[in-house]
């Protein structure tokens, strides 16, 4: 391949490279953190990110917003002038289902703080072995 | 572990590295996305629904029996936090005893087991036992923009025909409306305001609103969330109807969502005592 | 659609991604997080997803930030990590 050939793969494709490294973030927080809220973070940084991933999906070069106007009543319009709106919809209710799932994963936590006392996952994991 | 973890991610990163080199070109019209369900939606929306903004049509119209269950999730996680943090004991004699706050000179004072204030004094207010300042400027401004973010939340749920916005962000805003409240005053204020037990009625009767919609348009003789049987209950012809439909099932997810929004709050920030709160 | 705007977003977003991870403070850990939001909402703006875009700025930059705070009202402050 020759370099501008190359040039051209990076400005095609590097949005999606940047997707990855959050979604890579977002991951290894859940791995390696030991706190519980930081994990928790880094769960809904890895769904922010997927779903700016299959929002990038929906991009098209030059083309407006999927909102139509009523001069488009009458004919049929033509696709690649408007953004995908289907992965707008499936995005938009995954992000409050999100907000949702924080909510109980908070919850969650405050559990385990009442009863442990502790946020940190090895001291929690110390104390469920003392008793 | 550390170690074990971040060799786990950076594999699993160079994979996904490798899979985007079969992917089409980030914003190319003719990909694989843009041209087999899309093109129906995009072409047909308004002619079917008279909905301009398609995301709507698509969210509430053709894909309604997936937001349906959408928001049985957002109600089901609201039940949950419910259950994971309410705490039904209250003991009855420290109702009156807690710190009270007189109102012109700012004095607290702290009534102890079995006291209470002489009945009818006005002059004092209970407060919260982690001491919150009294701020009037805070508390004049929030309740100045309260109203005004109101009205923008029902515009939002009512206007998302044409415009972006629909039942989620319109209940997501008014929750909001009511947690700035919570903030700005205090929890117990709130809670005479929006009690705990109306949050939780409102939550079901968001889905049932959805789902009853649905069940009115099986018993009106079409198929489920078919909108289009309803032409002869609201007078109008079937792609009007259609647009109706889409209005009332958006009105029932933003109630929902406004309610368990506000009874995560409640739950969270009280941990489940609903007395003192952020 | 410029797309140097769009790399120097995409850029801060990664920035406040691990900076919200790495802050020991988990209140500070929750603003942070809160930018994190909103960039992403500027971001999906930038890309034309209008409806996405207002959703994450409600619910992402707004509520889930309240929760976070809520939550570390109730619970502790510090973190090890």
């Amino acid at each position: 391949m020759t370099t501008a050939g190359y040039i051209n793969l990076i400005i095609a494709k590097y949005n999606y490279w940047i997707y990855i490294v959050l979604m890579c973030i977002g991951l290894w927080a859940m791995i390696a953190k030991r706190n519980l809220i930081k994990k928790i973070i880094g769960m809904n940084i890895l769904q922010t990110a997927i779903i700016l991933f299959y929002v990038s999906i929906a991009t098209k070069k030059g083309a407006t917003l999927p909102i139509l106007g009523h001069h488009d009543a009458g004919h049929f319009v033509d696709y690649a002038t408007v953004i995908n709106p289907l992965p707008h919809v499936l995005m938009l209710t995954a992000i409050v289902v999100s907000v949702a799932t924080l909510g109980v994963a908070l919850a969650l936590a405050m559990k385990i703080y009442n009863r442990y006392d502790t946020l940190e996952e090895d001291e929690i994991h110390a104390r469920v072995r003392e008793s | 572990m550390k170690r074990l973890g971040l060799l786990a991610v950076i594999l699993f990163g160079a994979l996904l590295v490798y899979g985007t080199t079969d992917f089409p070109d980030w914003g190319d019209p003719s990909s694989p996305a843009a041209t087999h369900l899309s093109p129906y939606y995009i072409q047909h929306s308004l002619h079917d629904t008279a909905v301009p903004n398609i995301v709507t049509a698509v969210l509430a119209d053709y894909r309604g029996y997936d937001t349906m269950f959408e928001t049985a999730v957002i109600f089901t996680a609201g039940l949950a936090c419910l259950f994971l943090l309410r705490v039904f004991i209250t003991p009855k004699e420290t109702e009156a005893s807690g710190l009270y706050r007189h109102r012109a000179t700012g004095i607290t004072l702290r009534i102890g087991q079995g006291g209470r204030l002489p009945l009818g004094t006005r002059e004092f207010e209970r407060i919260d036992s982690q001491w919150v300042p009294y701020d009037l400027i805070i508390r004049t401004a929030c309740s100045l923009v309260l109203p005004f973010i109101q009205l923008f939340a029902l515009y939002v749920v009512a206007h998302g025909h044409h415009s972006p916005g629909g039942g989620f962000q319109g209940g997501v805003i008014f929750g909001a409306a009511l947690i700035l409240f919570a903030i700005s005053h205090n929890l117990r204020t709130t809670l005479k305001a929006m009690p705990e037990k109306r949050t939780n009625i409102l939550t079901g009767t968001g889905v049932l609103i959805y789902v009853g919609t649905g069940v009115l348009c099986l018993l009106l003789g079409g198929q489920f969330l078919d909108y289009a049987a309803l032409a002869g209950l609201l007078g109008v012809d079937p792609v009007m109807a259609r647009s109706h439909g889409i209005l009332i099932v958006e009105i029932g997810v933003a109630i929902a969502v406004m309610a368990v929004m506000v009874s995560l709050y409640y739950n969270l920030a009280s941990a489940g005592h609903m007395d003192e709160g952020l | 659609m410029i797309w140097q705007l769009e790399f120097i977003i995409l850029l801060l977003v990664v920035v406040c991604a691990f900076a919200a991870l790495k802050v020991r403070d988990l209140l500070g850990a929750a603003v942070l997080f809160s930018i994190y939001s909103f960039l992403m909402c500027l971001l999906w703006a930038i890309m034309g997803a209008v409806d996405v875009a207002f959703t994450e700025a409600s619910v992402g930059a707004g509520v889930s930030t309240v929760f976070f705070v809520a939550a570390v009202f109730r619970t502790t402050r510090r973190s090890r990590d």
